[in-house]
């Protein structure tokens, strides 16, 4: 069980990270993500002991850092996947992967179960982007890690391999069975893979739950919009009903109990009907995406209320056009996340 | 057939101008009677046994401060990498000039403090200043393969369990070995060619022996002993010649953070290093000053050597631009760009002696500025041609196929492209010519036009004198003026790796 406490990191005097707490559990799989600059590579590093602590502490098992503490990373027994991948250079495959192996068992064992048996005695710069990864991978659970980081490790990856292999890389994990902590900057991959996923802002955890809760609960706007497309339809409350001149829905009651709230929308929470009997709204752009279609539809405007802009994701059959008038209506039964008007 | 790279006759005619000296050489030798003595064997001994213990001595000084000053967080990082860089401004023959008077029975330092210290002398003395003058050269060819070493490579290590001067040792050493060595070979080729060091602190290394036969018109057997060493001048640029260059992807430098006390005495190490190269000269020339006053000392001799300078350092860049790229344009320009680099190797007295029985059958150049300027651009040309090499080098091809594609011609692509890119690279070799032209010694002596005074020249003139006390303002100066170069080199060496960047 891995336990951060009042996790923080300074850089000279420029805080990075703030009083970041976690708990992984036996096999749990975390995801940080958040945008650039928000100090998940940071974290990564203050856990492995690459950069030193300013406050808190880092617990797993028979070791605990602090900031006056510092355990060296090699006395950490933390597995660390890195977003170049980090191969040695000098070393074949087979050489990476046994790197500080005694038994070669473990080695023997990944190397097959990642399919990388073909290249044993390749140097890594005669691999693909995601057979080094594959090797990355490989290298770190065959040191059987107490816990195990990953800093972006599909970002140098071309977007076709990144579905099979951020799917392999979690089933590698679970047959580990260790904890990991998994950063990245792609909402997709943070909902997908993870078990639970840590939302960062700043430096700070902003919502830390499962993917499902985080997506359809935000806590705050920014995680609202950082992991998905959102629109925020202004509405009132009545009980646990939200009505909004598009229609209304229920209303999640966690966030705030306001009467006068935004609705938190998701592209797939609205209907939308081309030249309908009740138009409300015109089409600005539509944007094709295969099996589907994601447009823009501005309200039409009314008094005291700035423009809103909704988006709404349609079957690829709704040729809609821009410009084209549509109406819009709400079309959800679960609740919806609420945030008070500001 | 393939058409030749345009820098190619550039280049070979460069080239020829650099092997012109060794031809000139032949002709004066083939007067001489002794071919080989046992004085000549002795001679030989001591060369090979200072330019070893040379090499020995900046790779244990250069190698750890490379370290030191690359990857751990220090506060004040610049000002230590400045100190440390420092003594390459400093010219070794004021290191041999102010220890050899400062320590030792009756020195400055017993004279004025009361501390008794043993002299420098002979060869553990020179051993000891050409080491704190050139362990620079490893440090920084060591610093810039260390900078572009992808970090995670040694985090990988430690994460698996490996302890940090373990991954320094496996990871790390492996992979800078040839920047290493080629800044030990620099440090070779500088102890081989250094006049100043032995002649101060008598040791009968070629360069003094030729010395010594120069003034006693033994100008065919200088010439002997002159190819002789450039034998083994020969024989080290054959070696550096097999070091290939680092072709690994770079990365985000690593970054150390250790404890305050690590730090405290990781720095008070460098300091006797910081004390004895930089301190000490700067103390004892401000001694003199204080006790000697300004003397006879004229500005215009300062002039005289910055301007010398910076000519041979404009000269030098522009000729070294075609020689680079015909070194990365094939075996052949390699092979040409070879050959220029053994100007580095020839002595200046060598050098000297040579250019000065090309002036007599030259009355053209007989005794002007321009045949010193030449035989600074001849004998420091190798170190603009590395620099801009070195960044021509990693230029990404694909910025050049760019611009093409882009519709730019050749010639354009080249202005706005590679030039800009490679400009850092430039001002870096110019500068180094410039510090190496402000401190030359023997090649100024001997080529300089009449009552043209340098720095150099005029401290040489009052140590011959035995009036070492009044060398206290060339000192200073030729130090401050080195010590401007120095810090334009730096900021040419870019900012990267100090801020510690997110994401």
């Amino acid at each position: 069980m891995l336990t951060v406490t009042d996790l923080s990191v300074k850089y000279g005097n420029t805080p990075v990270v703030n009083n970041i707490n976690l708990a992984l559990g036996d096999d749990e799989i975390l995801m940080l993500v958040g945008p650039t600059g928000c100090g998940k590579t940071t974290i990564l590093q203050a856990l492995a002991g690459l950069v030193p602590i300013s406050s808190g502490s880092i617990e797993l098992g028979h070791w605990q850092a602090t900031a006056d503490k510092n355990v060296p990373p090699e006395k950490r027994n933390v597995g660390m996947v890195f977003q170049d991948f980090a191969l040695f250079p000098h070393l074949t495959v087979q050489q990476n992967v046994c790197f500080r192996l005694k038994n070669t068992a473990m080695a023997d064992y990944w190397i097959e179960l990642l399919r990388l048996d073909n290249f044993r005695d390749a140097k890594p710069d005669r691999l693909s982007g995601g057979q080094k990864q594959r090797v990355a991978l490989a290298r770190t659970l065959a040191h059987e890690p107490d816990f195990v980081l990953l800093d972006e490790p599909l970002s140098n990856l071309d977007a076709a391999f990144k579905d099979s292999l951020r799917w392999e890389i979690r089933q590698a994990l679970k047959a580990a069975g260790v904890p990991a902590i998994w950063v990245t900057h792609d909402q997709d991959e943070a909902l997908s893979v993870g078990d639970r996923v840590g939302v960062l802002n700043k430096g700070v955890i902003a919502q830390l739950d499962t993917p499902e809760k985080c997506f359809s609960e935000p806590t705050s706007r920014f995680v609202a919009r950082f992991l998905g497309d959102a629109s925020f339809m202004p509405g009132q409350r009545k009980q646990n009903i939200v009505s909004t001149r598009i229609g209304q829905a229920p209303g999640n009651t966690t966030d705030t109990r306001a009467e006068h709230v935004d609705l938190l929308l998701r592209p797939d929470d609205i209907a939308l009907t081309v030249n309908g009997e009740h138009c409300n709204g015109s089409v600005d752009w539509v944007r094709f995406e295969g099996g589907t279609r994601l447009c823009a539809v501005t309200l039409d405007p009314i008094e005291n209320e700035s423009p809103i802009q909704l988006k709404i994701r349609v079957s690829h059959e709704n040729a809609v056009q821009p410009n084209e008038r549509v109406q819009l209506q709400i079309d959800t039964t679960h609740p919806l996340a609420t945030f008070a008007r500001t | 057939m393939r058409r030749l790279p345009k820098s190619y006759p550039f280049a070979f005619l460069i080239a020829a101008l650099a092997i012109l000296p060794l031809s000139v050489l032949f002709v004066l030798a083939g007067d001489s009677a002794e071919f080989f003595d046992t004085h000549n064997l002795r001679v030989l001994g001591n060369t090979l046994a200072l330019v070893t213990l040379t090499i020995v001595g900046a790779t244990l000084l250069g190698v750890p401060l490379a370290i030191l000053t690359t990857y751990v967080h220090l506060p004040w990082r610049k000002l230590w990498l400045i100190l440390l860089a420092a003594p390459l401004a400093m010219p070794s023959y004021i290191g041999a000039f102010t220890l050899y008077f400062a320590l030792g029975p009756g020195g400055e330092i017993e004279s004025l403090l009361g501390i008794p210290t043993p002299s420098i002398e002979g060869l553990w003395g020179s051993a000891l200043v050409m080491s704190l003058y050139t362990y620079p050269f490893v440090m920084m060819t060591t610093r810039a393969s260390l900078l572009s070493l992808d970090g995670s490579l040694i985090n990988a290590a430690r994460t698996l369990g490996m302890s940090l001067p373990a991954s320094l040792l496996h990871v790390v050493l492996p992979r800078v070995l040839r920047s290493i060595a080629a800044g030990a070979l620099l440090a070779a080729l500088y102890a081989l060619s250094d006049f100043g060091t032995p002649a101060i602190l008598r040791l009968d290394t070629f360069t003094r022996v030729i010395f010594v036969e120069y003034n006693a018109f033994g100008l065919s057997q200088a010439a002997m002993l002159s190819i002789q060493l450039l034998v083994i001048v020969g024989l080290v640029l054959f070696v550096e010649s097999t070091i290939k260059g680092n072709t690994e992807r770079p990365g985000r430098p690593l970054c150390l953070w250790p404890a305050r006390w690590q730090k405290v005495l990781m720095l008070g190490a460098t300091l006797p290093i910081i004390i004895l190269a930089i301190v000490l000269p700067l103390a004892i020339f401000v001694v003199w000053l204080i006790r000697e006053g300004v003397g006879n000392f004229d500005i215009s001799y300062a002039w005289n050597s910055a301007y010398a300078s910076l000519l041979a350092a404009l000269a030098a860049v522009i000729l070294a631009v075609p020689v680079a790229h015909a070194a990365i344009s094939g075996k052949a320009g390699r092979l040409m760009e070879r050959v220029t680099y053994f100007g580095f190797g020839v002595p200046g007295i060598v050098m000297g002696t040579a250019l000065v029985y090309v002036g007599l059958q030259l009355p053209v150049l007989y005794q002007t500025l321009g045949l010193l300027v030449i035989a600074y651009v001849l004998r420091f040309l190798p170190l603009a041609v590395g620099s801009v090499r070195t960044t021509a080098e990693r230029l990404d091809p694909s910025l050049v196929k760019a611009a093409r594609v882009l519709g730019a011609s050749p010639r354009e692509a080249f202005r706005r492209i590679t030039l800009p890119l490679t400009y850092r690279g430039m001002v870096a070799g110019a500068a180094l010519v410039f510090l190496e032209a402000m401190r030359e010694l023997p090649a100024t002596l001997m080529l300089g036009p009449t009552g043209f005074e340098t720095l150099a020249t005029y401290m040489w003139r009052v140590y011959e004198a035995g009036y070492f006390g009044m060398a206290a303002i060339p000192g200073l100066l030729l130090v401050l003026l080195s010590g401007l170069g120095l810090a334009i080199m730096l900021t040419g060496e870019g900012r990267s790796g100090y801020a510690m960047k997110e994401e």
